[in-house]
């Protein structure tokens, strides 16, 4: 029971050899007063077939909806093979390679998984991972204030066109740091950051400006003038960018003149399934010159006793466990799994396969968008392009008919009724390469049946 | 293992690629609303391999790697113990992987039935009175946690409280939490026995104390037997505790936290209950409080309302520390950790605790017993102990690294070393409870067989590790060249010995 292998005899002999005549006595440090002797409102254990059995009705309870949300977590197609060498009990069970010489296997999937996210980015170097998209912002935000010492004011700029979870969680990550947020207005019409808008803070003294490309509506951000004029005021600027969209966007280090300093995202769709929100993995890039700014852990390939290569955690005077209250970040652990999923997953699509994918996506999403804004009461909400997500408005509020298309098995987008109330009756829509027409269609025919009850009736 | 493995870059063929699993080309007049301008000029330089040469290259990386399926583990701190087949299986069916995180909650009743009754169950095992799941690491709980003891002293206008209190054998995510929450740090000593030192800490707490940072048992492998003591000072001087996590699986149903009189903890489902460890993460962090934190805990939480559930947002708990991650954690993490507590249950969790302390205590008697000089030997052993060859490195200038690197060659990976810092050349062993007598005896004879080479040929040791795909590395020139992304050009290479 509790996979522990002892028989009987094993615990004798081996209270024996410590000389202790129970169990019980092993703890005869601890207080008798703190002592307890049940767990009672622990049930008592399943054998493996009653738990997966367990597992079995609740997953079946949950169903599977027909998703169209995406807001920072995308469904994308999965090669087989990438959980099936990620769940290989080498990778899966083994722990952060401190070991380099017995690790030699996830510090090389490191040092490739680095490689290929500083090419997809544009970025001279990455790290090993942080959680997710969300916490890498945060970080990123508090590696700017370290960077930038030009600037005194622990003051960052984020367009409200950022991701609203985003930002929500760079502010409880900072706050107690003093770092500041100012947020900046989206255009009405548009929905993007304009250089009016920026022109008011002229004359702050900021740390660095955060772009997200695309935004949190879909909408592409003009994020080489964007950048332009945050360097031309000393600012640092920190990209958010969606891996697959770089397949056909400009990656962040080519933005501008000279391209972002810092560069950040959500991993999840490199492989990694959408699972309730979580494991994902955050990526997190900078320019060379930054990078004993980096948190987290950073492999690097040097050579060994006998002057073969291999690979190793470097760079560790940053870390918490050598610099301890000095260090860049108290991360520790990070997302090793995903960072192994998104690896393998890359390999597997190569340049093609991700452009192939990111066009995919966008055509599904343009041909939704054109469908179901050609259905009386919806319309897009802003002007201009998008990269597979789009606002939708219509002309009632979005909670009803969207609890109308989950009872039909749909997942129609996400409300922004709580998240933008100004936005009006808004629906944030998604479509990617795992939707068939027919699946277009089928929401199509849903939603014009919601919106029309009469006539469906 | 001395196989290497080219990287997979120079595995890349132009024109090659895993076609079977790309999406058709869709027609570039469908791309054509994208301005040029933020369109990428030159595709991503990622490899261009075929699925198989892929599938070949990934899983000869795995074979470099040792791990809980493959060797014995003992990484002191860490609690690598087997992660479960089932709990993986079964949080990976279609309907758990598919749903998205803003899928709405009629579709999402069966997992966040999973979530409540885990938080439940991790109420009982530590004693606290609300638990939060989303911190997705140990540190990131650390983080949740000293944030909740800042809140608290916030609301209740105590604004000087900036003090954070550790001991100095804690963790190194300890003061690093504590600056990343903008607090101030202060290290107190053990006594000559591993017991936090009374007469320093009262000197310590004031009118800025925040709080303390506690693990018990400590990474010292002892219990904090005056804890209740500790709890008493920290209190009276307005301070709260905080608990670190770590070392639960020790006291698994025998002692509580909450009993303790601490105030909030994080759990490291990634040891205690059994979540893999990936090579480095995913963890889960996720934190429990007593009464006086309850309103400042991390969202989403996961309530039970009638027989609905539902998250509570910002909006249910206006005081909160706010939003951790974007969604809500680690969610496929917390759903192998609920399967592995059901496996579990009530008995089979107080096993734990009892049976990762039976393997921690024979396996140090039997290396006394040996001749290795324990760091507390007139101490009972927690789940780990320290093991210190500050004698062998006096003696044999053989130090804890080489009896680690040697291990390798053994196959055993190599307790944490040089961890905790106030114990010299030391070793921090931690078997684990699913560990039988058959290996820890054969770790014992490994040890046992090193301390020979050591006195008789101490080369074979210090020259370790032999059998590895490398010999050691040479950290100094990994941070001075850097070279973390991999180019064309092969790196300089050093004479090599040829009969190597």
């Amino acid at each position: 029971m509790a996979f522990i292998p002892h028989t009987p005899a094993d615990v004798t002999a081996m209270l024996a050899a410590i000389g202790a005549s129970s169990l019980d006595e092993l703890f005869d440090e601890i207080p008798q007063e703190l002592r307890i002797h049940s767990l009672e409102r622990i049930p008592e254990a399943l054998n493996e077939m009653q738990v997966g059995r367990l597992m079995s009705e609740r997953a079946l309870a949950d169903g599977l909806l027909l998703n169209f949300i995406g807001a920072g977590a995308y469904e994308h197609h999965i090669p087989a093979a990438v959980w099936a060498i990620t769940t290989r009990g080498e990778f899966y069970s083994a722990y952060t390679p401190y070991q380099a010489e017995a690790s030699q296997g996830t510090l090389q999937l490191i040092y490739e998984f680095q490689t290929m996210i500083a090419r997809l980015t544009g970025m001279e170097v990455a790290n090993a991972s942080m959680y997710d998209g969300a916490s890498a912002m945060a970080e990123a935000a508090l590696m700017a204030v370290r960077a930038n010492r030009k600037s005194k004011a622990a003051r960052i700029l984020v367009p409200t066109s950022v991701h609203p979870y985003y930002r929500r969680v760079a502010l409880a990550s900072t706050h107690n740091q003093g770092l500041k947020f100012e947020e900046l207005p989206y255009g009405a019409a548009d929905g993007v950051l304009s250089l009016a808008t920026l022109a008011r803070h002229e004359a702050d003294d900021c740390t660095a400006l955060i772009i997200q490309q695309p935004n949190f509506f879909g909408r592409l951000e003009d994020v080489d003038a964007l950048t332009d004029w945050a360097h031309a005021r000393g600012m640092l600027v920190i990209g958010v960018v969606n891996p697959t969209s770089l397949g056909l966007l400009k990656p962040p280090g080519q933005w501008g003149a000279q391209g972002a300093d810092i560069a950040v995202g959500e991993g999840q769709p490199l492989g990694v399934p959408l699972s309730s929100g979580g494991p994902y993995f955050g990526f997190m890039t900078s320019r060379m010159e930054h990078v004993r700014q980096l948190p987290g852990r950073i492999v690097g390939r040097t050579l060994d006793a006998a002057g073969k290569p291999g690979f190793t955690l470097t760079l560790q005077a940053r870390e918490q466990h050598i610099r301890r209250a000095k260090a860049t970040s108290n991360i520790c652990t990070n997302q090793g799994l995903l960072m192994t999923a998104a690896t393998i997953y890359l390999s597997l699509m190569g340049p093609q396969g991700v452009a192939r994918t990111a066009a995919m996506s966008h055509a599904r999403t343009r041909e939704l968008v054109d469908l179901l804004t050609h259905l009386p009461g919806v319309r897009s909400a802003f002007a201009g392009p998008v990269f597979h997500e789009a606002v939708l408005q219509l002309d009632r509020p979005v909670a009803p008919v969207l609890k109308a298309l989950a009872a039909r098995g749909i997942a129609a987008g996400l409300d922004l009724a709580g998240l933008y109330p100004e936005l009006g009756h808004a629906l944030l829509v998604c479509a990617t390469e795992t939707k068939t027409q027919a699946d277009l269609e089928r929401l199509r025919g849903a939603l014009a049946e919601v919106l029309q009850p009469a006539r469906a009736a | 293992m001395s196989a290497t493995e080219p990287v997979i870059f120079e595995y890349s063929t132009p024109g090659r690629g895993a076609s079977d699993q790309w999406p058709p080309q869709v027609a570039e007049a469908l791309l054509a609303d994208l301005p040029g301008a933020l369109r990428r000029a030159t595709p991503p330089q990622l490899p261009e391999v075929g699925e198989l040469e892929a599938v070949r290259h990934f899983t000869r990386l795995s074979q470099l790697n040792f791990s809980i399926d493959t060797h014995f583990y003992p990484l002191g701190s860490c609690t690598m113990k087997y992660n479960p087949k089932a709990c993986n299986q079964y949080a990976m069916l279609p309907q758990f992987l598919a749903r998205h995180p803003l899928a709405p909650e009629s579709h999402g009743q069966g997992f966040l039935a999973c979530m409540h009754e885990l938080q439940e169950m991790l109420k009982e095992v530590t004693g606290m009175q609300g638990v939060a799941l989303s911190p997705m690491a140990g540190a990131h709980g650390e983080f949740a946690g000293v944030a909740m003891i800042r809140a608290y002293h916030r609301a209740r206008g105590d604004l000087k409280r900036n003090v954070i209190i550790v001991p100095e054998a804690a963790h190194g995510t300890n003061p690093a939490t504590a600056t990343m929450c903008g607090c101030v740090v202060r290290e107190i000593p053990v006594d000559a026995q591993g017991d936090v030192d009374l007469e320093a800490l009262r000197a310590a707490v004031g009118p800025s104390t925040a709080g303390i940072m506690l693990t018990n048992p400590s990474t010292l492998g002892v219990f904090e037997r005056h804890i209740k003591e500790v709890a008493r000072i920290v209190h009276e001087a307005g301070g709260l505790l905080y608990y670190d996590g770590a070392n639960l699986n020790a006291i698994l149903g025998k002692v509580r936290p909450g009993d303790m009189g601490f105030d909030v903890i994080h759990m490291n489902l990634h040891k205690t209950f059994s979540t893999p460890h990936g090579g480095g993460g995913p963890g889960a962090g996720a934190v429990g409080v007593g009464a006086r934190l309850l309103p400042f805990l991390p969202i989403p939480l996961v309530a039970k309302e009638g027989e609905r559930y539902r998250w509570l947002s910002e909006s249910d708990l206006p005081q909160s520390i706010g939003r951790l991650s974007a969604f809500m954690g680690n969610a496929g993490v917390l759903l192998r950790a609920y399967i592995y507590m059901r496996l579990l249950g009530r008995e089979g969790m107080q096993r734990v605790g009892e049976y990762a302390t039976l393997n921690a205590n024979y396996l140090m008697q039997r290396l006394k017993d040996a001749g290795f000089d324990a760091a507390y030997p007139e101490r009972r052993a927690s789940h780990e102990f320290i093991i210190t060859l500050r004698r062998q490195a006096r003696e044999l200038n053989v130090t804890a690294m080489d009896f680690a690197k040697r291990l390798l060659d053994y196959g055993f990976h190599a307790p944490t070393t040089y961890f905790p810092l106030l114990v010299p050349e030391c070793l921090l062993i931690e078997p684990t409870e699913t560990e039988s007598r058959q290996v820890l005896d054969a770790f014992v004879t490994a040890m046992s067989q090193i301390q020979k080479e050591a006195e008789q040929e101490p080369a074979r040791v210090t020259g370790a590790p032999h059998t590895m795909p490398v010999r050691r590395l040479d950290d100094v020139r990994a941070a001075r060249q850097l070279d973390l992304t991999w180019k064309p050009t092969a790196p300089p290479q050093t004479a090599t010995n040829p009969g190597d």
